[in-house]
Order: C-alpha cells, then sequence, then structure tokens
C-alpha cells in the first residue's frame, strides 16, 4: 500500500462519520446490523423463550399465528429460538474478535517494530498457523476443551489472530521509519511506549476495519462449529438450530421454516458486516474513492 | 531451477511440520486429563494389551521423552490403532482420502473455470451493470456458510426435484457391472457436492481475479499495448490474463486451507464417505488416536499442497529468481 494512505484526516471524527453516511453500502450495512443488535437486546424482552420450556406445539408444526415460524421436532417454537440466536452470534462475534484482534496487534507490532529475531521467530509462526487448516483445529480444540460457549469464543478467538498480525507488522513497518518516531525516539521514549503511543495510534484505523471481517468470520466459525455438533448445547445458536434440523431430518421432509429462517439471518449479520468493511475501506483508502 | 529458493520454502515447510506434530502433542497429551485415558481405553480392555499399548506410546514416561517417542512414531507413520474400526489409523485414512480428493478436485476445477471466467467479464466490464452484478453475488454467497448452501441445494434439487441422489457417493446395494457404471453413479453423485463446494470458492476467486485484472489494467505495458494498436480482447487475453494468473496461483493455495473446511462441512450435509466425515466421526466417539491422525494428515496435505503452489510459482514467474 501507499505511503499515503492515512493522509485523510481520521483525528476528525465528524468528517469520518460524515464520510461514512454519505456511503450508501455502509449505510445499509448499519441498519442491518442496528436491527440485529436491537432483535439481540429487546427480542428476548418482547418476545420471551426458554429453551427449557415444555415444548407446546406440534412435531415440526408449519408456520402458524400461534408460532410464526413454527416449530421444531420436539414441538418447541422456532422465532423464539431465531431470536435468541441473534444474541449468541453477535456475541461469539465480537468476543472472538476481540480476542484475535488483541493477540494479533500485539504480536504484528512487536514483529514489526522490534524486528530481527523477534520479528523472524514470529512471522514464521505466523505463517506456520496460516497454512494450518483453521477448521479441524478449532473442531479438535473444541472437543477437548468441552463445547461450553466461553470456550467456543476462546477457540476461535485464539485460531483467528494470523490476518490481522500480518496486517498490523506491515503498517508497523511502514510508520516505524517515520520522522515523527526518530524524533520520540532522540527525546528518549522507549520501545514499548512508542509502539503504544505513536504507533498503535496510527495503525488503529485499519486495525479496526479488520476487526469487522474477523468479527464476522467469527459469526461463521461459531455457526458451523455449532452445526457440526461442537457448539454449546444449551445455548441456541443459528448453527444449533440448524444442526438440529439436519439431524432430525428437517430437510427431507422438506420443512423449509426450520432450516431456511437461520441461515437467512447468519447471510444478513455476515453481509451487514461486509458492507461496513467495505464502506470503511473506501473511507480510509482514498485511492480506492477515486478509482 | 533456483536451489536457495528451493531450499528455503523447504525448510519453511519442515518447520510448519514441526509445529503442527507439536501443537497435536500438547493438544493431546498436555492437555489436562488422562492422556492414558485417552489412548487407551481401559475399560473392557485386556491389561496385558493396555499395558502394552501404553508402553509402545511412551505413556509412562515422563513428558518431555514421551514427546520424543511421539515424534519418532509420527515420522515413521505409526498413527496408533483406532479403538473405534480396530484397524490401525493409516489405514482408515487410505481408505478415505482418495474420496475427499475426487470432491476437492471436482470443486476445484468448477471454481477455477467460473472463477477466472466471471472474474474476467467482470473486470473487463468494470462499473457497469454486468460488473456490480457479479461483485454483489460474489459478496453475496461469499457470506453464505458452505454447509447451509449445500442444505439449501440438496432440499431443492435433491428432494423437491429429485433429480440427484441425496446421500453417499455410491448407490447402496447396487453391483456395478462395468467400471463405466461406477464412474456414472460416483459422478451422479459428486455433482451436488462439488456443485455446492465449488460455489463456495468460486466467489473468492472471482474477486481476487477481478483485482488482479482492476491492478494490471493502470500498469504501463497496457498502455503500451494499446497505443501499439492492439484491440482489446486481444490485450486482455495476451497481456492481462496471463500476469493475473501470478496472484491466482498464490489464492489458490492459500485457500487450501479454506478447501478443508469446506470439504468437512460439505462431506457433512452429503454423508460423502471421505476425511471430514471422519473427523466427525472420530469426534463423536471419541477416538483420539484417529481424531490425531486426521488432523495430522490434514495439515500435512496442506502443508504439502502450499510447498508444490510456491514451487510452481517459481516457475511461472522467472521474476523470483533474481529475488
Amino acid at each position: 500500500m501507499s505511503r499515503n494512505r492515512f493522509d485523510v484526516k481520521l483525528r476528525n471524527f465528524r468528517g469520518f462519520l460524515r464520510l461514512f453516511f454519505s456511503n450508501t453500502i455502509g449505510l445499509i450495512g448499519f441498519i442491518m446490523l442496528a436491527f440485529f443488535i436491537i432483535a439481540a437486546f429487546l427480542g428476548p424482552i418482547v418476545y420471551p423463550y426458554d429453551i427449557t420450556d415444555v415444548a407446546k406445539g406440534d412435531i415440526l408444526a408449519q408456520p402458524s399465528r400461534e408460532f410464526p415460524l413454527g416449530t421444531d421436532q420436539l414441538g418447541r417454537d422456532l422465532l423464539g429460538a431465531l431470536i435468541s440466536g441473534a444474541k449468541i452470534s453477535l456475541m461469539v462475534g465480537f468476543m472472538g474478535a476481540s480476542i484475535s484482534v488483541s493477540i494479533g496487534t500485539i504480536v504484528g507490532l512487536s514483529a514489526g517494530y522490534i524486528g530481527g529475531k523477534v520479528d523472524s521467530i514470529l512471522m514464521r509462526l505466523t505463517d506456520g498457523m496460516m497454512v494450518l487448516p483453521v477448521l479441524p483445529l478449532v473442531m479438535v480444540l473444541a472437543a477437548l476443551l468441552g463445547t461450553s460457549i466461553s470456550n467456543i469464543i476462546l477457540v476461535i478467538g485464539l485460531t483467528g489472530w494470523t490476518g490481522t498480525a500480518r496486517l498490523v507488522r506491515s503498517q508497523t513497518l511502514s510508520f516505524k521509519e517515520r520522522q515523527f518516531i526518530e524524533r520520540a525516539r532522540c527525546m528518549g521514549a522507549n520501545n514499548t511506549y512508542i509502539m503504544i503511543k505513536h504507533i498503535l495510534p496510527n495503525v488503529f484505523p485499519v486495525i479496526f476495519a479488520n476487526t469487522i471481517l474477523v468479527t464476522s468470520s467469527a459469526i461463521l466459525r461459531e455457526t458451523t462449529l455449532s452445526f457440526l455438533g461442537l457448539g454449546d448445547p444449551l445455548s441456541v445458536s443459528w448453527g444449533q438450530t440448524l444442526n438440529g434440523a439436519f439431524n432430525n431430518g428437517a430437510v427431507s421432509i422438506g420443512a423449509w421454516w426450520y432450516y431456511a429462517p437461520p441461515g437467512v439471518c447468519i447471510i444478513l449479520l455476515v453481509l451487514s458486516f461486509t458492507f461496513l468493511g467495505y464502506s470503511f475501506d473506501e473511507i480510509l483508502n482514498p485511492k480506492l474513492r477515486e478509482r | 531451477m533456483n536451489l536457495k529458493y528451493f531450499l528455503r520454502k523447504l525448510i519453511q515447510s519442515l518447520i510448519t511440520i514441526w509445529i503442527v506434530l507439536t501443537i497435536s502433542f500438547i493438544l493431546f497429551r498436555a492437555m489436562p486429563g488422562d492422556p492414558v485415558s485417552m489412548f487407551v481405553k481401559s475399560d473392557g480392555m485386556d491389561p496385558q494389551v493396555a499395558k502394552a499399548l501404553i508402553k509402545e506410546y511412551g505413556l509412562h514416561l515422563p513428558l518431555h521423552s514421551q514427546y520424543l517417542v511421539y515424534i519418532k512414531e509420527m515420522l515413521l507413520g505409526n498413527f496408533g490403532q483406532s479403538f473405534s474400526f480396530q484397524k490401525p489409523v493409516i489405514e482408515i485414512i487410505a481408505q478415505r482420502l482418495p474420496n475427499t480428493i475426487i470432491l476437492a478436485l471436482g470443486a476445484q476445477i468448477f471454481s477455477i473455470i467460473f472463477g477466472i471466467l466471471l472474474g474476467t467479464i467482470a473486470a473487463s466490464n468494470r462499473g457497469k451493470k454486468i460488473d456490480v452484478l457479479l461483485l454483489g453475488s460474489a459478496l453475496f454467497i461469499y457470506a453464505i456458510p458452505a454447509f447451509w448452501l449445500g442444505i439449501m441445494l440438496l432440499s431443492y434439487f435433491g428432494v423437491r426435484l429429485s433429480l440427484v441422489p441425496l446421500f453417499g457417493m455410491i448407490t447402496p446395494g447396487l453391483n456395478h457391472m462395468s467400471k463405466w457404471e461406477y464412474f456414472k453413479d460416483v459422478s451422479q453423485h459428486l455433482i451436488l457436492p462439488a456443485m455446492t463446494f465449488g460455489l463456495a470458492i468460486t466467489g473468492r476467486y472471482a474477486m481476487i481475479m477481478r483485482g488482479a485484472l482492476l491492478d494490471i489494467f493502470t500498469e504501463d505495458y497496457m498502455i503500451t499495448a494499446k497505443a501499439k494498436g492492439f484491440d482489446r480482447k486481444y490485450i486482455i487475453r495476451n497481456h492481462a490474463l496471463p500476469n493475473a494468473m501470478l496472484p491466482m496461483v498464490t489464492v489458490i493455495a492459500i485457500s487450501l486451507g479454506f478447501v478443508v473446511a469446506g470439504a468437512i462441512q460439505t462431506e457433512t450435509v452429503f454423508s460423502w464417505p471421505g476425511i471430514g466425515t471422519l473427523t466427525i466421526k472420530a469426534l463423536e466417539l471419541r477416538d483420539y488416536p484417529l481424531l490425531q491422525g486426521v488432523f495430522l494428515i490434514i495439515s500435512l496435505c496442506v502443508i504439502s499442497a502450499n510447498f508444490i503452489a510456491d514451487i510452481i510459482y517459481m516457475y511461472i514467474d522467472p521474476r523470483i529468481k533474481y529475488e
């Protein structure tokens, strides 16, 4: 990337917001995400649901007035399951991503700034992790640690940091040689201080944009894990619902109300992050705007 | 052949293999819990056999000597005995691996052809309606979990229209009279899984192809070619495409890890008897020797494929030799 990538004055938060809200795609993404966040917080209040509740409906009943999205193989309400899934996906996404991005930032900053042996060891490690097939690793980890929701967040967080590390390292390298860093060093600032006070704020916009992508891949990963039967059985996530649908023959009897809605929700949520990421990229990368 | 480049890549791959072996050792031996009970099912097993197994895996030794025994055994290809199949792990994997390779190859061929084609169409019509449409669909496909795509395709083409078989790789109970019949049966079973799996990667390839071409369009040699009076199609075919293939090779190699993930999901949905369903089975039965073997073999495949891609890259990009 070119050196003048961040010459746009991002410290001007209002300017950033103005750019952001004038971007249609970003706005659509923002509205979609807001919808899911509101559903996750208000949904359970407006539409109470408890997985341990006694089932009230018929088995695999079609959508009706009482059950707007039908019922599952035990006669439980599926709309409630859908709403409670929003909270879990968002929670896993945000928490998993914050673990990944923190590890990635620390690794990338240290590798890029300290350089030398530290750099080559950390980057070999990152390359090694990058080559590893993540899904089998995550599956093995989840199986060995036990499938509680906190373990799943931990596992997803611990395996998803490599992209961030590389990105932060390359950005750090480009800032390291700038004059203001040299000036700080001349004034006697130590490495940790320079990394945290001078480099991190400059790299932050990239980290922020990257966090969005990491969040959506964390959400997809949780869904996949749960579908494969490695999710937390007590938390009704969208992947968990799909696992139930698949293992109870919903596909072969065509019970679309069981397996279609969770998938649509996952797609919309991931798309909202994709749109946000796309618009941030456009704002942060002035070259793209000209294109 | 550039020996220095070759050696560097080889050493890198070997280090990665060592990292994988170590991660797997930490996962399966040093985690809380009793490794003896993980690798030797004590209940119902002849104590003599159990003792022999403990000795074979070196489970009675201190952790650091266990590590050496483990590395030695793994390098010799001795992954131990599966509990659930009562067979050596390596035999079970050797049986299943070809099926996954068939599926992955089918999907890769599908997605490479369509990815390059759609990416080229999008890039050469940049900003027009068709570009926006293709870009939008690529983003959309990117957001779909592969297994859900499989479920939807299965429920429509398999259940609703009954066009294709619902599960497995061959029709159970069917006696194949000839090689051709067998091939036909497998192909029928392969179409939907390969399409599911392929679609999931096509969007990725198309986006990369488009990006690579757009970068190349701004290069000086493209302007030169235009100035020479070549027509647009000729320039794209003979100047832009060959250069855009370079990033594609890298992406295809890098996405191999993704291919494994896609294979596990697709195989689960379509009950394809490959490595993915084997992994799930090993997890469900808590068959740790099998699980460890599968994990190591998958990683080894991905690492070797990456290494091969690096070497191919060296051949098709002459610039790398002057590095």
